[in-house]
């Protein structure tokens, strides 16, 4: 009888100790499931969710004080990359809330620019070049289309530009196509 | 005799090549205008160099290379530059892209060229001569050739002189009228690649085809293949694994099998760059289809189809469109004024005869017949359902990018079905979602970077505060003792404690600058000016007094 004890003791002891030792060694720094939501978001850094960034909004999400239906930018698609990813139903964008509009990039017209450095200060991604008192304009290749620079500019000298569809940025659609009726 | 290998499935349509390969080729008259697509290759967009209003001549480098991914544009004709603009290309979207228009002058008159001996050239000085005669495979994919050619040795290098495509004959037609030619063409490239052995691969429709290119290659160690006809022996991955019985890895080139794979009009126009000087300006082109009489032309790259039609004999009543291309893979337009590009090998004007609407599709019944036909032995039907299912993951895994969309299940489908169409929107939305992603990534990695930065400066500032500050402290004691010393300090704390002698010491300057500032508006005063000053100060000075009484008035 001692034996089964001992041995119940022992497994008990060892079974401990591997885990104590892995709790210590394999600790996972920080929320990982943030990183993997932080990796669906589209970066725009816009704060249209209300959360001043995609991480920030991707830690509201993995902690549950967030819904997964606050990201304009991401559009349909990326309220279902979410949904599959958390394994929650796919949820509308709320009415009245902001809607996702086709991608677009600051412009600022330089006759009107005073070069105040308002608009390089909200830039969430450095896209502006300039310096005080000289010319601003958008490093458009980098421009997320947040539409933070628009606001603190005293001149009201940026808009913001739909992207024409190019041939470079042109996608094959959906074939849609008749469909005999069987009888 | 060589033992042929098969490759996966492949069908037989009709081949209908008969109506062009009999006649000659002809030379097509010089076009009212020439539009010249600035991308006519895969890769970068070569950069213009000319401007509208631009005298140019034939053979003039009008748009060079831009980057080693790319190869230069040239002026088919001498003339005049119209515009470097949007214009309708061929290109499925029918959206318009950045090309240079010519008129021609009518005096076709040549710049500059000359042949040179290819041997004595480092071979790196040969490829960028290759980019910039703007020399790219003429087979349909528009890889330029010197990158294609940049691989180090080889140990085989093929000629692609299959053209398995139904319609198409210019490959036919260039081989049985140049065969000398792409023959001194291909010792070019075998001069770049030094492969083993180099082979040629025809398919047994094209018998003189086959004769002539035996002739021109006796003697030389090229070796001309005979292969069954079988639509598509003409891909690239097709001919290496009939040839060499070698399969290409899914997702590889040729080249990592050992293997060079050009198309024998290729070989022909490397041979015009260096034996004659002359860029590629024109190429090959079959015209049949509806028109009254069928035939190949050289035609000057940037010629209107219209007018190339027009040489056929123009088209048949009931013509409704054109194929750039063969029906397999080709483009489908309407536009007549689109021009000839790099790879416009066939323009097939359109008909409902000869053409049919294809029939409404039905389910997919998963027969698996796609299956069977596929050349590249992929599963169709399982990437048709993926693709259908937006499941780009699911169609990935299963190689949807081995595709070669040669439209081999679509032709067999019994539900006509159009399967290609499927595969083309998935991989076009899995190259989008990547592009974004990459988008993304990079935008991530900026922001992070500038909250980063924003963190910083606030560390640096406060560390160099922190400094001053410090710097101020031990210089103090030295300030503070002739502050208390002097009289007017003694209302004051006198030993003050260190910050509000720092705060002291800050006031005192102040009161020096102001003090040095001296207004610059006041000096060499007219009279008059002066009188209207002594006024406003004087009314100053009353209004002062007012606005003193009053706030003692109530006081009281």
């Amino acid at each position: 009888m001692f034996t089964a004890l001992y041995v119940m003791a022992g497994i008990a002891l060892v079974l401990g100790a591997v885990l104590g030792y892995s709790a210590i060694h394999f600790k996972v720094e920080g929320n990982p499931l943030v990183d993997k939501i932080d990796a669906v978001l589209p970066q725009t850094q816009c704060g249209q969710c209300g959360y001043p960034g995609c991480k920030p909004y991707a830690t509201a999400i993995a902690e549950g004080s967030a819904d997964i239906n606050k990201c304009p930018p991401g559009g349909e698609d990326g309220i279902r990359k979410l949904a599959e990813l958390l394994g929650v139903e796919f949820k509308p964008f709320g009415e009245g809330a902001a809607q996702p509009k086709p991608k677009s990039v600051a412009f600022i017209d330089e006759n009107i620019c005073i070069g105040c450095t308002l608009c390089i200060q909200a830039c969430p991604v450095d896209a502006i070049s300039g310096a005080a008192k000289q010319m601003h304009t958008i490093i458009a290749a980098e421009c997320t289309g947040c539409e933070l620079c628009i606001a603190p500019c005293p001149v009201d000298c940026i808009s913001m530009v739909a992207l024409p569809q190019t041939i470079q940025t042109w996608k094959w659609q959906y074939p849609v196509y008749t469909m005999r009726q069987a009888a | 005799m060589r033992l042929l290998h098969r490759f996966h499935g492949g069908v037989h349509p009709d081949e209908h090549k008969r109506e062009s390969s009999e006649l000659p080729s002809a030379r097509a008259p010089l076009p009212s205008k020439l539009t010249l697509l600035l991308q006519q290759h895969i890769g970068a967009k070569a950069k213009a160099l000319v401007q509208a209003g631009d005298q140019v001549l034939k053979g003039q480098m009008l748009a060079r290379a831009e980057g080693n991914m790319s190869a230069a544009i040239h002026a088919p004709t001498s003339g005049t530059v119209l515009s470097v603009e949007l214009h309708t290309v061929p290109h499925p979207s029918g959206l318009p892209d950045l090309c240079i228009t010519l008129a021609p002058d009518g005096a076709d008159k040549w710049a500059d060229h000359a042949p040179f001996d290819y041997r004595a050239l480092p071979k790196e000085e040969l490829l960028a001569k290759l980019r910039d005669g703007g020399i790219v495979g003429l087979g349909g994919a528009t890889f330029p050739t010197h990158v294609k050619f940049a691989s180090g040795p080889v140990q085989t290098l093929v000629l692609n002189g299959a053209e398995c495509e139904p319609w198409i004959t210019t490959d036919d037609r260039l081989m049985r009228e140049r065969a000398a030619e792409i023959v001194q063409g291909i010792e070019i490239l075998r001069h770049l690649v030094s492969p083993s052995e180099t082979v040629i691969g025809i398919e047994d429709n094209k018998p003189q085809a086959i004769a002539a290119m035996q002739q021109a290659c006796a003697n030389t160690g090229i070796e001309v293949v005979t292969v069954p006809t079988l639509y598509p022996t003409g891909g690239e991955k097709q001919l290496v694994k009939i040839l060499t019985g070698k399969e290409v890895p899914s997702g590889g080139r040729p080249f990592n099998i050992g293997v060079t794979c050009g198309n024998v009009a290729t070989a022909y126009a490397v041979h015009r760059l260096v034996h004659h000087g002359e860029p590629m300006i024109s190429r090959l082109v079959t015209v049949t289809g509806a028109v009254k009489s069928p035939q190949n032309f050289e035609v000057l790259l940037g010629t209107p189809i219209a007018e190339l039609v027009q040489c056929a004999g123009s088209a048949l009543p009931g013509a409704d469109g054109y194929i750039f291309g063969g029906p397999m893979m080709g483009l489908h337009v309407s536009d007549a004024q689109l021009p000839v590009v790099k790879s416009t090998n066939c323009i097939i004007v359109k008909s409902p005869q000869l053409f049919p609407a294809p029939p409404p599709a039905l389910p997919c019944i998963r027969c698996t017949r796609c299956a069977q036909a596929c050349p590249a032995d992929l599963q169709p039907q399982e990437l048709y359902w993926f693709a259908k299912a937006k499941e780009f993951g699911k169609a990935q895994e299963y190689h949807l990018f081995d595709c070669i969309e040669c439209g081999a299940c679509a032709y067999v489908c019994p539900s006509h079905i159009p399967l290609v169409q499927y595969y083309r929107f998935a991989k076009s939305e899995i190259w989008a979602r990547e592009k974004e992603k990459n988008a993304a990534d990079a935008a991530r990695i900026r922001h992070e970077f500038r909250l980063e930065r924003i963190e910083r400066d606030k560390r640096e500032k406060a560390e160099k505060l922190a400094q001053k500050e410090k710097a101020a402290l031990s210089a103090a004691p030295a300030d503070s003792a002739p502050v208390a010393a002097t009289p007017t300090s003694s209302d004051d704390a006198a030993p003050a404690s260190p910050e509000q002698a720092v705060i002291a010491a800050a006031i005192e300057r102040a009161k020096q600058q102001a003090a040095q500032i001296q207004p610059k508006n006041t000096d060499h005063l007219t009279p008059q000016q002066q009188a209207d000053i002594a006024e406003i100060e004087a009314r100053r000075a009353h209004i002062r007094e007012i606005a003193h009484q009053p706030t003692e008035s109530p006081k009281e």
